[in-house]
């Protein structure tokens, strides 16, 4: 995944990737659809209060269904061009943030947690979890405008520590 | 609505208006599953935070388990969740106390 000069996003990836997204991404509206109060979807739609179920009451009715309706739309997007070789600015946004969503829904099904070292990792449900985890790695460096994913740790300290004449962002 | 204290007694306009005015943040959890690439990236896009601005803040949310990411009126603050939730992060909003 690449940006072009014209401000789209260039797709380089094979059929089967692309099969396996469209497929994934149909899955994951369906059972929204279906069942949006599931609990694997509680990381999807989580409370927005950390305690006070009042306010979490309040802002739900608030939201009513468009938090849905906009994950679902990206899902959408997604499926429908998972076959294309260029994307839109706001197709890609919606790919990375339908990836994430199949990532947040597989990852709490399969209970993945912050220190799952490669022994825990070699079975078909997370080896696809890996290949997402990592295919949104890429779509993420491309939208950040940072190729270089082999940039190392002391380059972002150095980051760190030019902020105060730095004048991105 | 936001405090669970009485306030009745005394003032209740005067501690009510308080209570609306103190300003709400908005504090993003740390989980295993967003990347730190996709955190940084999703505040640069979302607040305009500097790259560098949003690595402190996404190394904030991984290393002490959560980080303020912006505050003011309520409104405000659920837009900001509405919009996190919408790229997956966890967050959620409280009052200033």
């Amino acid at each position: 995944m690449s940006r072009t000069a014209a401000g789209t996003y260039e797709v380089r990836l094979d059929a089967e990737s692309r099969q396996v997204l469209a497929e994934l991404t149909t899955q994951l509206r369906n059972a929204i659809l279906a069942d949006r109060a599931d609990a694997a979807f509680r990381r999807l739609f989580p409370p927005a209060h950390a305690t006070d179920e009042a306010t979490a009451a309040e802002y739900r009715e608030l939201v009513g269904t468009d938090l849905e309706h906009s994950k679902l739309a990206a899902l959408e997007t997604l499926a429908k061009t998972a076959t294309s070789s260029e994307l839109t600015a706001e197709e890609t946004d919606a790919w990375v943030r339908a990836l994430n969503d199949v990532r947040l829904w597989m990852g709490t099904m399969l209970d993945v947690g912050e220190d799952d070292g490669p022994e825990e990792l070699d079975d078909p449900p997370h080896m696809l979890y890996q290949v997402l985890t990592w295919l949104q790695d890429v779509i993420v460096g491309a939208l950040s405008g940072d190729e270089d994913l082999e940039r190392g740790d002391e380059e972002e300290d150095a980051d760190e520590l030019r902020e105060g004449d730095d004048g991105t962002g | 609505m936001a405090s669970a204290a009485p306030v009745e007694v005394g003032e209740p306009g005067t501690s009510q208006v308080t209570d609306l005015a103190r300003p709400w943040k908005v504090l993003v959890w740390n989980d295993p599953i967003n990347l730190m690439s996709y955190v940084t990236f999703v505040l640069q896009k979302l607040f305009g935070y500097s790259k560098a601005k949003a690595h402190r803040l996404m190394m904030d949310v991984h290393t002490k388990g959560k980080a303020v990411v912006s505050s003011g009126p309520r409104e405000r603050a659920e837009v900001d969740v509405f919009r996190l939730h919408e790229h997956g992060l966890w967050a959620t909003m409280e009052q200033d106390s």
